[in-house]
């Protein structure tokens, strides 16, 4: 009966989604209310319905209904609880089904949030997401059913993938998800824009948090997804510019871009054109990193499923980009900048640069990805570029927009003068510099990463040298210092808050470089109780044991790592063999560090437990980047609480 | 006025171009060239960076694990190449199964890989094969000494 009722409840969906989406557009142009409102109706009834469509495929991943093809791919018998629920996500159909509730959710909050504030642009910004729903319920509907029918009905389904049976792979496609159809909200305002003509800031106003919201959870995703990385795949690293992490990293790039550039059409109206040019390109990326990750053409260790469905997604984002254009074309005289810009030594300027960045490196990033198909058709040769090209180019980049996050903040709008950077950037050059010295003098000798650790030193001293000021100033009408403190962040919780989130930008730096520069690591085989030495740390092979899991069977290493003084830790990296797979999939285990991590993977083993081959790494500072990722999260939340208005 | 615009072009052609330069070297130091055993053996370039992949040739594994020493041949049914690699063989690594290697020809005839990329698939196939230990017969052994 699921397959059924869930094919059928997905056909009413679309009818409901295309309905709503003209509805809304033609009530809009019209002035017609009442086609308003019914499209609002639609909506709710597209949420009801996604939702319920969600609960049917996880009742039957719990009822382990393996007349579904999808259940019976994803799990079998042996799964555990949690992960039959989150299972449901752990491949396409699933995703996709994931992804279209998220935008259906997001459609419910646009409209209990904008019904009444917002008359003019909400009715086409409500049409514009019931589109793209629409476009992922067709998605649904043909080349990715979720429902589709198994038959003979098999009595045990395949399972899992088991490197997704991890806690990170839980939260790491969902806040991704969320990342990604938050920024559909945004689109669907700017399309609102265009269509209104109304191209002011009140678009941007309007989305301000939604795009706040939908940057922070796609940094969250994209740090879950290193996290996982990490720790499941065990080559000890977090990022390995593979073309999916870049497919995410993109609209990231374009997003945090879009988010400074909106401050400059607010402040100065100017950018108009940039900033919906900017949202376009980013809600173009999300569809674009979809169909890289699932139509195959770029082989990676996330792509999945080959078929129709990369065609179908290369046909919507043709037509967004269409339709974008076309607007954009029509709207061109409303669109010149009332503003410009009056110095090349201004805020302005700055953060016209760190746009420019940030779009070049998502330009690079673009570049690299697709490099194979390109050389393939234009010399007839296949030719990737890997991780070395993406870091000696966007290293660069990266730092020159760190530096760039110290001066945007505290330069002066219009024209810095000489008077306005000494006051500013005396104090934070000097520790700045004093920085680099220190760690030089600690035996630094990597230039990359003094200027790492500088550009560090100076960003964090001009927040500081900021709140400082203003503290003092709040201290001068008589506060006493921590009510001074607490009232200027909360009253300014968005300036505060962007900082508090480079300061988390930051820590996450500190946490790459320290990776990059420090981590060593070996590779080698151990006779039971023989020991091996690696900076300062012993390993010693105590010997195999196995041991019968829910799902798995599983062999793991016992060595004791001392170093000197601290009591001895003992850590048993394993190989997990699931009946399913014929090659065993890698179980590291380590012993986390502020100032470093110990990390274990077992390699190949004797049977009999005489001898294994074990990989060692010491990772410096990596904890850093998961620590940097909580400053961010406390950013976000302090820069989208509801703002004071100024009362007096 | 004339002079601001010039600086902001004279400022955007030299971002243009450093970027363009970034890309270009890049590129040049890290191109990786897709090619198959055969294309590989008719002209090899010794020093080059290559991404080979083929099927692992039956019975050419050996695998030495006091020296970390891996050898083994890759062919796509025309032509053989023998592989050297200082380092565990990955999880899903085997005879008679796909892989990809990535390294550079070397002039004393060998093709000498710095990474075998284990793809890890959202569709396992194959069951079992018959080289690897079934779980079973792991437990028995491991059950002995070591649990």
């Amino acid at each position: 009966m699921i397959p059924e009722i869930g094919y059928g409840a997905l056909i009413v969906t679309l009818v409901l989604a295309g309905w709503g989406s003209a509805a809304a557009a033609i009530g809009a142009r019209q002035g017609r209310a009442a086609l308003i409102e019914s499209a609002q109706h639609a909506a709710v009834g597209v949420f009801v319905l996604v939702t319920a469509c969600f609960a049917l495929l996880v009742y039957a991943f719990l009822a382990f209904d393996f007349s579904l093809e999808y259940v019976a791919s994803n799990t079998n018998l042996g799964t555990p609880f949690y992960y039959r629920i989150t299972g449901v996500w752990g491949a396409l159909e699933g995703s996709i089904i994931l992804w279209t509730w998220m935008l259906a959710l997001y459609t419910l909050l646009l409209i209990l949030r904008h019904r009444e504030n917002a008359r003019d642009l909400y009715p086409w910004a409500l049409s514009a997401m019931l589109g793209v729903i629409a476009f992922f319920v067709l998605v649904m509907t043909v080349p990715a059913p979720p429902f589709a029918r198994l038959s003979p009905v098999p009595a045990d389904g395949r399972g899992l993938n088991p490197l997704l049976e991890d806690t990170g792979m839980i939260t790491h496609p969902v806040a991704l998800y969320l990342g990604f159809t938050g920024f559909t909200v945004p689109f669907a305002f700017a399309i609102a824009a265009l269509a209104t003509g109304r191209l002011g800031d009140a678009w941007i106003t309007l989305t301000r948090r939604w795009t706040i919201v939908a940057w922070y959870f796609l940094s969250l995703g994209l740090l879950i997804g290193g996290w996982w990385s990490y720790h499941v795949l065990g080559w000890g690293g977090y990022w390995a510019w593979d073309p999916v992490e870049n497919a995410a990293f993109m609209p990231w790039l374009t997003g945090t871009a879009f988010l400074h550039s909106v401050m400059i059409q607010e402040r100065r109206r100017m950018l108009k054109l940039w900033n919906v040019a900017l949202v376009v390109l980013t809600f173009a990326l999300t569809l674009f990193g979809t169909f890289l990750t699932r139509s195959g053409v770029i082989a990676s260790v996330h792509a999945f499923t080959q078929g129709t469905i990369g065609a179908f997604f290369l046909g919507f984002l043709a037509l967004v980009v269409l339709v974008a254009f076309t607007l954009l074309a029509a709207r061109w005289d409303r669109l010149k900048a009332q503003g410009t810009v009056d110095s090349v030594i201004s805020r302005e300027s700055a953060f016209l640069l760190n746009n420019v960045l940030l779009v070049a490196a998502a330009f690079t990033v673009f570049f690299g990805t697709v490099f194979p198909l390109l050389s393939e058709a234009v010399r007839g040769v296949k030719v990737s570029v890997g991780a070395p090209f993406f870091n000696q180019v966007n290293v660069p980049l990266f730092l020159a927009l760190v530096f760039l996050m110290g001066v945007g903040p505290l330069i002066a709008w219009r024209r810095a003068s000489m008077e306005n950077l000494t006051r500013n950037f005396l104090w934070p050059v000097l520790t700045g510099i004093a920085a680099a010295a220190i760690v030089w003098l600690l035996g630094v000798r990597s230039a990359l990463a003094a200027l790492a650790l500088a550009l560090t030193a100076f960003v964090t001293a001009t927040v500081v040298l900021d709140l400082v000021r203003a503290t003092r100033a709040r201290r001068r009408m008589g506060e006493s210092l921590l009510p001074a403190l607490g009232g200027l962040v909360l009253r300014h919780n968005r300036r505060y808050g962007g900082f508090l989130v480079h300061l988390g930008v930051l820590v996450i730096l500190v946490g790459v470089t320290g990776s990059h520069a420090w981590s060593v690591q070996t590779e080698t085989t151990l006779q039971r109780g023989e020991s091996a030495e690696l900076a300062g740390y012993r390993f010693r092979f105590d010997g195999l044991a196995g041991s019968e899991e829910s799902n798995h069977f599983k062999v793991s290493g016992t060595f004791t790592v001392t170093n000197g003084t601290a009591t001895p830790i003992v850590l048993r990296p394993a190989k997990k063999f699931y009946p399913r797979d014929s090659a065993p999939i890698a179980y590291v285990d380590y012993r986390l560090g502020l100032k470093e991590d110990v990390y274990l993977v077992l390699g190949d083993f004797a049977r009999d437990g005489s001898h294994a081959t074990v990989k060692a790494q010491v990772n410096r500072l990596v904890s850093w980047i998961w620590i940097g990722g909580l400053v961010l999260t406390l950013g976000t939340l302090l820069a989208i609480l509801p703002e004071r208005r100024s009362g007096r | 006025m004339r002079t601001k615009r010039t600086k902001f072009l004279a400022g955007g052609v030299v971002i243009a171009a450093a970027l363009a330069y970034m890309i270009y070297a890049g590129v040049t130091q890290s191109a990786v060239y897709f090619v198959t055993p055969s294309e590989l053996t008719q002209a090899p370039v010794a020093g080059k960076a290559y991404r080979l992949g083929g099927m692992v040739v039956k019975g050419s594994l050996r695998w030495e694990p006091r020296t970390l020493d891996l050898a083994f041949a890759i062919s796509d049914g025309k032509a053989t190449v023998p592989v050297r690699h200082k380092g565990t063989p990955p999880d899903l690594f085997g005879e008679e199964r796909g892989a990809v290697v990535e390294g550079s020809w070397t002039p004393d005839g060998y093709f000498k890989a710095t990474t075998i990329l284990a793809k890890h698939s959202e569709e396992y196939k194959a069951p079992h094969d018959e080289g690897q230990a079934s779980p079973k017969e792991l437990m028995k052994t491991l059950k002995g000494p070591g649990a």
